[in-house]
């Protein structure tokens, strides 16, 4: 960084250092998640009515799970609310979380195109479908992110045999981009793609995508929630944060996400009593 | 804002969501130009007025970082907001205040590179007349700025044009926060990512409407002004 641009960002960071302090005394808290819970609708449905009993506003900064994670690392988050639980036990065992609590599952689905080139609709075997994705050389986009759809993906794809790191051809493409972006381009290329169910039933432009294999126990997909440590951040709102926490896992809160739904659908199903998920 | 309207009937519904957006993209990009001007007039009427040794070189880089890439300027303002940053303490990061600051480091070496060639130029043209006038530095340096009014209008609106369209600075260090920090390029992004294609395409047909609409009150002002000096 050049004289000129620190000077001028030290320049413009007075003039608005009391602006910021302002709003940092704001009854607010901000909160690291996954594109999922934002593009599927959810905190839209929720987020409300959290403000209308504590007064709190939430403001979310949708990631993927990867960058939502490295975001609270850096202190720049109060909560994270994400799904990937190995990564977030990750992250609580380097000290940057206090705890992590279930809150709530839905399932991924893998999308195709209507054609179905791997002949693989309707079956509910993700590992044999993802081993016919690779034997036809039928295109897979994938996410490429480190969000929580992408590390699932990689999972899937070692169970299924595949070490898509070497094996992968032409027809694997990393897109490096959110779920809405991987779906628009599945939809633009007639390509298979893993998705949430939440983002998937939210979505719009599908052409002529379909759900190709749903329902395998193996595409169980887990979201948890977690304060940034304080003794790491000592600027994590701990009181705000974890306020939204207790009513995330509260019954009014699980009550709250079971009844978002889109179209009759229910997206996601709470599961904070479960102490093991 | 509901997804299932289009950008016209947000529009024409007057809904308050699409307002607050649009209020906060212009309250932004505007701040950011406004500070950027405050920099880059007085430096570029410098650089265009001062002899010194690298100048040359000066310009070049000054001309090049008209192409600075927001993503890299959103990438570097994150690190020196981020609570682990050295500026971390103002708690500025995800705030319209980041993305001021932000889209003044974009737009100020446009503003700065393109006065110092209007400068330049009036400069060669008055060089005799302002020499007799027997004016210090800094009396010349205003006094061309002053002449120059007019084509300066031209270099805030480039400037304005870049902060207004982009979205890979202020979506890195505002964070596309609903209600906060969201502003018309990055719901564009967002709508987009949701699949919600014709609301995309509507908001930004929306963001070129406000783009003309402030060009065009510029450039009546700049006539406006050019009748009164005559």
């Amino acid at each position: 960084m050049n004289m000129l641009t620190r000077r001028l960002l030290i320049a413009a960071t007075a003039t608005f250092a009391l602006a910021g302090h302002a709003s940092a005394q704001d009854k607010s808290i901000v909160v690291a998640s996954t594109t999922s819970t934002q593009d599927s609708g959810l905190f839209g449905h929720i987020l409300p009515m959290f403000k209308a009993k504590t007064g709190i506003d939430v403001k979310v900064v949708a990631q993927g799970t990867g960058q939502a994670l490295d975001t609270a690392r850096r202190g720049d988050a109060d909560v994270v609310f994400v799904h990937a639980k190995p990564a977030e036990e990750k992250f609580l065992s380097e000290g940057f979380g206090v705890k992590r609590y279930p809150v709530m599952y839905n399932d991924f689905v893998l999308i195709g195109p209507k054609a179905d080139p791997a002949g693989i609709k309707g079956s509910t075997d993700i590992v044999a479908a993802l081993g016919a994705i690779k034997a036809k050389g039928a295109d897979f986009i994938s996410r490429g992110d480190k969000s929580g759809t992408h590390q699932a993906e990689i999972n899937l794809w070692k169970v299924a045999g595949v070490d898509v790191a070497k094996d992968k051809g032409p027809w694997y493409k990393e897109i490096g981009q959110g779920m809405g972006a991987a779906l628009n381009t599945a939809s633009a290329s007639n390509a298979y793609v893993l998705a949430d169910r939440g983002t998937w039933l939210s979505f719009k432009n599908r052409g002529d995508l379909v759900i190709a294999v749903e329902g395998d126990k193996r595409l169980f997909n887990q979201y948890g929630v977690m304060l940034v440590n304080p003794e790491k951040h000592p600027s994590v709102k701990k009181d705000l944060g974890q306020q939204l926490i207790d009513w995330l896992v509260s019954a009014e809160g699980q009550k709250a996400i079971a009844d978002y739904k889109i179209n009759g659908e229910q997206l996601f199903y709470p599961n904070a009593n479960d102490s093991g998920a | 804002m509901p997804t299932d309207a289009t950008a016209l009937q947000l529009v024409l519904s007057g809904d308050p969501a699409l307002f607050a957006i649009v209020r906060l993209s212009l309250y932004i990009s505007l701040s950011a130009v406004v500070l950027a001007a405050l920099i880059g007039i007085p430096l570029g009427a410098s650089i265009a007025l001062t002899k010194f040794r690298g100048r040359q070189g000066v310009i070049v880089l000054l001309n090049a970082l008209m192409g600075l890439p927001p993503v890299v300027v959103g990438l570097a303002v994150y690190l020196m907001l981020s609570r682990s940053g050295p500026l971390g303490a103002f708690g500025l990061l995800f705030t319209p205040c980041a993305m001021i600051v932000a889209q003044t480091v974009l737009v100020t070496p446009i503003i700065a590179a393109l006065t110092r060639q209007t400068v330049e130029d009036l400069w060669l043209e008055y060089r005799d007349e302002l020499t007799a006038m027997n004016l210090g530095p800094v009396g010349r340096v205003t006094a061309l700025i002053w002449d120059a009014r007019f084509s300066l209008v031209t270099a805030l609106l480039a400037g304005f044009g870049r902060a207004a369209a982009e979205v890979g600075a202020i979506i890195i260090v505002g964070g596309n926060i609903e209600g906060f920090t969201r502003t018309m390029t990055t719901a564009i992004a967002l709508e987009t990512s949701k699949g919600d294609l014709p609301l995309a395409v509507g908001l930004g047909l929306v963001l070129i409407a406000i783009v003309i609409a402030v060009n065009a009150l510029a450039w009546t002002a700049r006539r406006a002004g050019e009748r009164m000096a005559g």
